[in-house]
């Protein structure tokens, strides 16, 4: 074992590599990139991340990360607090405990997986969401953002495998 | 040989299963916890908030530059497909927007000579600052935007958000670098308002979707589609007058207007100060008003908040 400082450096930064492109995604999201009706159906990437990771990398995701990365959502989102950083944890808890097959299952399987998994995840953040301020949200609004999401987590998978055999071997 | 290592690897792993289990546990709770906070004391959220924007607020000022770039890039190679019709639309709007100023001016004339003539207490004056949106959350929760400017440009909470159309919602955080502007259309935006050329007065509440609707309007006043909706100034939170929108369904249903913003377009805003404010008025403000002096009544307004 003779890891000199720099190396033990690089592995550190590239064992962050999970968490920092996460949360870029969580604060990217918030550009604006004024598409015309794009903004209330723009997909959620921190979702697709966490997901990813849950089932790739748990033990680089870990639950503290999960929580942290909620919560920036939630106080860059401007709505109330908690939601997204418990919605988060449940997913990684749920992905987490079906790791095994997950993580052997092909692109396809995830993939398949991935739509009910983000049904549920949306479905309580719209739950939560509408009995902290005590009226509904309209559905459907949530319904389109889920179907971005699931549209997206093709590229982002794709993006992520490369970034996981590059980075993390 | 065998190591001792193995019989504390054989504890060891429950343990760690545990405390693990317990972590998620003690995260979960504490996700709740949040929750119940962010219902009780909403201050304190509101300063967790503002000091994650002001942190992310630099780093999304640099990457919305990029993006403006190129939307203008696009938005310009289209408007010079059609310059010459554009010019000449212009220009007979031109015509017919000079024949509007010269009435405009006549009726502010007449208007100053009555206001003179009944002692009517002025009008107190506005001041904007203007900033850039930095940020738009987006989703299917809340409709709001993130500005380049704080509580060092002089950015207040409450302070109404206008573009060159009209109203697009009022700053409900600021930071001090940044702040973030409800917009009319989200599900907790509620503004008072006056309708028609009754300017009969209602609470223009968004529900997420383009269109807010029109709540509280008093019984058996007609509203037609085409109706203008301004802000009322009631509560003296927001200037008086600022065009929100038109009435685009009436009826039966729910009563919705079009907002004069378009909301693809929202690049600039202007925040407007406004200086005499009802609910929070100082005895200073008061006597301001009397005179021209409104500076004074600001500061002391900016101290007592």
């Amino acid at each position: 074992m003779n890891l000199t400082v720099w190396t033990r450096l690089d592995v550190v930064a590239r064992n962050l590599f999970p968490f920092a492109f996460t949360l870029l995604l969580v604060m990217g999201a918030v550009i604006p990139l004024r598409v015309p009706d794009l903004s209330p159906i723009i997909p959620s990437l921190g979702l697709i991340s966490i997901f990813y990771w849950a089932i790739y990398r748990p033990g680089l995701m870990p639950g503290w990360a999960v929580f942290l990365l909620g919560l920036v959502q939630d106080l860059l989102s401007g709505g109330p607090i908690g939601i997204h950083a418990l919605v988060y944890l449940l997913l990684a808890a749920a992905v987490g405990s079906q790791r095994r097959v997950l993580a052997a299952g092909s692109f396809t399987f995830v993939w398949s997986l991935f739509l009910p998994a983000a049904a549920v995840a949306f479905f309580l953040i719209w739950l939560l969401y509408s009995l902290n301020i005590m009226a509904m949200i309209d559905p459907r609004s949530v319904v389109f953002q889920y179907l971005t999401t699931v549209a997206v987590y093709p590229c982002l998978a794709w993006l992520f495998a490369q970034a996981q055999r590059i980075l993390l071997r | 040989m065998k190591r001792p290592s193995g019989s504390i690897s054989h504890l060891a792993t429950p343990v760690r299963a545990w405390a693990h289990r317990f972590a998620f546990l003690l995260l979960v709770a504490s996700a709740f916890g949040l929750m119940l906070l962010g219902k009780m004391d909403s201050l304190l959220v509101e300063r967790a908030r503002t000091a994650v924007t002001d942190a992310a607020a630099p780093l999304l000022d640099a990457a919305s530059r990029p993006s403006d770039a190129i939307n203008g890039m696009i938005e310009s190679l289209g408007e010079m497909a059609d310059l010459r019709a554009a010019n000449s639309l212009l220009r007979r709007e031109n015509d017919r927007l000079r024949s509007w100023q010269a009435l405009a001016l006549e009726l502010e004339a007449e208007n100053t000579a009555l206001r003179k003539l009944t002692h009517a207490v002025q009008d107190s004056s506005l001041r904007f600052v203007s900033a850039r949106v930095i940020g738009d959350p987006g989703g299917a929760f809340a409709r709001s935007v993130l500005v380049n400017a704080g509580a060092r440009e002089g950015v207040v909470k409450g302070q109404a958000a206008i573009t060159s159309d009209g109203l697009a919602g009022r700053v409900a955080e600021a930071g001090m670098r940044a702040a973030r502007v409800l917009l009319i259309t989200d599900i907790n935006s509620r503004i008072p308002v006056l309708v028609g050329k009754g300017r009969d007065r209602a609470i223009l509440a968004g529900d997420n979707s383009a269109q807010p609707k029109l709540l509280y309007l008093a019984p058996g006043i007609e509203v037609k589609p085409g109706d203008r909706v301004i802000t009322s100034g009631r509560g003296g939170a927001f200037p008086r007058g600022l065009p929100v929108g038109v009435v685009s369904q009436a009826g039966e249903g729910a009563l919705r207007i079009q907002p004069f913003v378009d909301w693809s377009h929202l690049e600039y805003l202007r925040l407007a100060e406004f200086e005499f404010s009802g609910v929070f008025q100082a005895p200073a403000t008061m006597n301001a008003n009397a005179s021209t002096e409104a500076n004074t009544a600001k500061k002391s307004q900016g101290a007592e908040r």
